[in-house]
């Protein structure tokens, strides 16, 4: 390959690292903050235990969000001007969200027993803050920042369908990390949260081709439209799977993993069909990567520091996921 | 108020606030190793001994969790901010502040996807000398995220090493944009700060813990470890912050000026011991000032020539806020050094043994708890205000970067939200560590139930022996 290719190559190369960043941090912080939503449904004790569960992975899983901002901030500098200036008052409310539940984590378990109700309810209003800003970023960056009276409406339709699949991710993960009676209703809880998911992936598959000309023709072109199929076709099968397992008993035993694993396919799969529907635009229908990518000398700097980190970072995110495998147990308080 | 003051605003208050806890993470990394260490070598000799110094790491190490959340979430909100308070800045500079932010990043992801998970909830999970090592690696890595951002920092304040092409900055010399003029003593003077916030914090936790006779078995240790880092700290960091000051003498006259309220270039300049620049007139009232003593400092001479800001047109940074931030560093400092000789002496005096201090010194220790933040967030303030008006010292101002679209209603809005949240935590934060303070055994209690949280815990060879909770 010659030096001119890889210069061309390297915003695709950062695309493709920043994508992989958002993807990590919508699956793995989804299940926090899913578990943060359902905190209010859960009594005290369960409380402690879901928090507990997701206590040593929250703060790396954080991490995937500042990776992926970090690299459109360092790679595309240009696209991180105008997204986030576009975004400016759902990502202050996102940021204040986060904040709120991330030192919530911290307090709740330090402060006295009078202030823990307090911490437990902003860990609540936190997530969900987080959760619904991030729903109505994307809605508002996959339709291109449109203006028109069905823009913002898209764009709640998606504030609202997030938070669910996030709390349903939540529920799984539950379902996963625990036994006896909080697993019992950790499958209650993802009962409930699977339709109102399901009617919000259909309803942004059906909305997006109508918001976004982009989409449209991506998707509506044969042959292509054959092959895409293939997307939306194992969405529908994983999410009848998840379904099924749920109403099965089996899923207190030893497949109480799978829908957790199945949810996560459906994150992957929806992550390719947007992928594909946005490549190569940074910020749809006005910018492509090229056009918004730092120098190539100064991407391949960072390129150094992506090649020995990333590796090591999966690395100990294994071996942490390993540390903390298995149930998690009662908290009691000595 | 127009938007720019505004953005800056709201990008001071969240700088500030995030300050704060880095501040204290950077050395708290090194001591809760140090505390271990001592653990380590006192379990086989002296039962006692040993008990105090794993209490007292196992109580800081929750202080560390605190503080490194606080900064994990207020330093997130930094990286969007860049994007929506200043877009122009990374379009200009980004080939530049990329990878020094990007590595940033990237250190500080390495801490936390690995270690830092292993350092607080691992005992007993892993093995002593993996958990030793994920210490080490967490103290480490805090200081290297110090490193990377505070090159930037000071790329920002003298660049160099750089070329401009269509007013886009490119790297020429990636050494001379790290090791830039002004590095070496900004890094220096941070990572001291940090120790002396961090010496001051143990100090006054462990004397508000004698003042109410809890904690006593890691009391002791932890103020005498405190005190004598602050006692060796203050020194060097006098010389390395008169260092600095030359340092900036010759690369931001302006700065300087400011910080001093000299208006006209002159010399034998005497030090304004107290004073009211006045930006408007240009002059100063009420002074009270000591003849060519500020020559002496800044130059090593008496009649040594200090360059005035009317000598600088528009392009110098607003002297009152820099003139107050400086004095408020420099007597923090004098008091500090003060504090910690007399305190370490006394201590000393008392075998060690601080129940046996004058409640008075004990109730000054507690006093001062936070004085390295009022320290640092002035000397912080004394060196971006004094960036002024330029974002990139001399190359780039602030007002040509700042966002075209965020409305001054919608900054506004979002500032007096940021503020209310961050005074919030700020409470939070010390009530938290009061109440944990004074409650020592129930916090290290917590430990006992996280241990027994997994049934893979419990079955492994634990680190820390479960006799020593009580």
């Amino acid at each position: 390959m010659s030096w001119m290719s890889f210069d061309t190559a390297l915003p695709i190369i950062f695309m493709a690292l920043m994508g992989i960043s958002m993807l990590v941090y919508v699956v793995s912080d989804g299940y926090d903050l899913g578990v943060g939503m359902l905190m209010h449904r859960a009594t005290d004790a369960e409380k402690d235990v879901m928090i507990a569960s997701i206590g040593p992975f929250w703060d790396a899983n954080e991490t995937w969000l500042v990776l992926g901002v970090g690299i459109l901030l360092i790679a595309f500098p240009r696209a991180h001007g105008v997204v986030l200036g576009e975004l400016y008052l759902p990502v202050a409310l996102m940021l204040i969200g986060l904040t709120l539940r991330g030192v919530a984590f911290d307090f709740r378990v330090k402060a006295k027993d009078t202030h823990k109700q307090t911490w437990d309810r902003l860990f609540f209003a936190g997530s969900t803050l987080a959760a619904v800003s991030q729903g109505w970023m994307l809605g508002r960056y996959v339709s291109g920042f449109g203006s028109g009276w069905n823009y913002p409406l898209f764009a709640a339709a998606i504030a609202a369908a997030l938070p669910m699949a996030y709390v349903l991710m939540g529920a799984t993960w539950l379902i996963m990390k625990t036994e006896g009676e909080l697993q019992r209703r950790a499958v209650q809880w993802a009962r409930i949260a699977w339709a109102p998911m399901v009617v919000g992936m259909v309803l942004i598959s059906m909305a997006t081709p109508w918001v976004s000309d982009v989409v449209r023709e991506r998707w509506f072109a044969l042959p292509e439209i054959i092959a895409l199929m293939a997307i939306p076709l194992m969405t529908g099968v994983a999410l009848l799977a998840v379904r099924g397992l749920l109403n099965s008993r089996a899923v207190l035993g030893p497949v109480c993993w799978l829908p957790f694993v199945l949810l996560i396919v459906v994150f992957v799969l929806g992550f390719l069909g947007l992928a594909y529907s946005i490549y190569p635009y940074v910020v749809i229908g006005q910018m492509t990567i090229w056009q918004a990518a730092s120098a190539p000398e100064a991407l391949k700097v960072i390129l150094i520091g992506v090649c020995i980190s990333v590796p090591a970072i999966a690395g100990y995110t294994v071996f942490s996921y390993r540390v903390f495998r298995g149930k998690t147990g009662e908290l009691k308080y000595a | 108020m127009d938007a720019l003051l505004l953005a800056r605003m709201q990008f001071g208050a969240n700088i500030t606030f995030h300050i704060l806890f880095p501040t204290i993470s950077i050395g708290m990394g090194w001591v809760l190793l140090f505390f271990r260490l001592r653990w380590l070598k006192t379990r086989d000799v002296d039962a006692a001994s040993a008990q105090g110094w794993l209490d007292a790491y196992r109580f800081w190490t929750k202080v560390f969790a605190l503080s490194f959340a606080l900064g994990v979430v207020s330093g997130i909100t930094m990286s969007f901010q860049f994007g929506t308070n200043w877009p122009g800045y990374m379009e200009r500079v980004g080939n530049i502040a990329g990878p020094l932010l990007g590595y940033e990043v990237l250190t500080a992801f390495f801490l936390e996807a690995g270690f830092l998970g292993i350092m607080l909830f691992g005992h007993g999970k892993v093995s002593e000398r993996v958990h030793l090592m994920a210490t080490f690696f967490v103290a480490f890595g805090t200081t290297l995220s110090a490193f990377w951002i505070l090159a930037l920092n000071s790329w920002m304040q003298t660049p160099t090493g750089y070329e401009i092409v269509d007013g886009v900055y490119h790297v020429k010399s990636w050494a001379e944009v790290i090791f830039n003029p002004s590095f070496p003593y900004r890094f220096t003077h941070m990572v001291l700060a940090s120790a002396l916030t961090v010496a001051f914090l143990l100090t006054g936790l462990a004397a508000w813990q004698v003042l109410r006779g809890v904690g006593q078995r890691a009391a002791p240790k932890v103020m005498r470890v405190g005190l004598t880092l602050a006692a060796l700290a203050i020194p060097v960091q006098i010389m390395v912050g008169d260092a600095h000051g030359l340092n900036t003498l010759e690369h931001q006259p302006a700065k300087i000026a400011a910080m001093e309220g000299v208006w006209e270039t002159e010399r034998a300049a005497p030090l304004l011991l107290f004073a009211v620049p006045d930006a408007a007139q240009r002059r100063n009232h009420f002074e009270i000032k000591v003849p060519k003593l500020a020559s002496l400092i800044l130059t090593h001479d008496p009649e040594g020539e200090i360059k005035g800001l009317n000598s600088f047109g528009d392009a110098h940074p607003p002297p009152l806020p820099l003139f107050f931030a400086f004095r408020v560093m420099v007597g923090m400092g004098v008091l500090m050094l003060g504090v910690s000789w007399f305190g370490w002496w006394r201590l000393r005096r008392a075998q060690w043994q601080p129940a046996a201090l004058p409640r008075v010194l004990l109730w000054l220790f507690a006093a001062m708890t936070f004085a390295g933040w009022l320290a640092t967030v002035a000397g912080w303030f004394v060196t971006e205000i004094g960036r002024q008006p330029f974002i990139v010292y001399g190359l780039i101002r602030t007002a040509d970067v700042a966002s075209k679209t965020a409305t001054s209603g919608m900054i506004g809005v979002t500032l007096a939200l940021y503020i209310a949240l961050y005074l919030a935590l700020i409470v939070a934060y010390v009530t938290v560590l009061k109440y944990m303070a004074e409650k020592p055994d129930e916090v290290l209690a917590l430990d006992a139930a996280e241990a027994a949280r997994t049934p893979l815990g419990a079955a492994t060879s634990p680190v820390l022996p479960a006799g020593s909770i009580t």
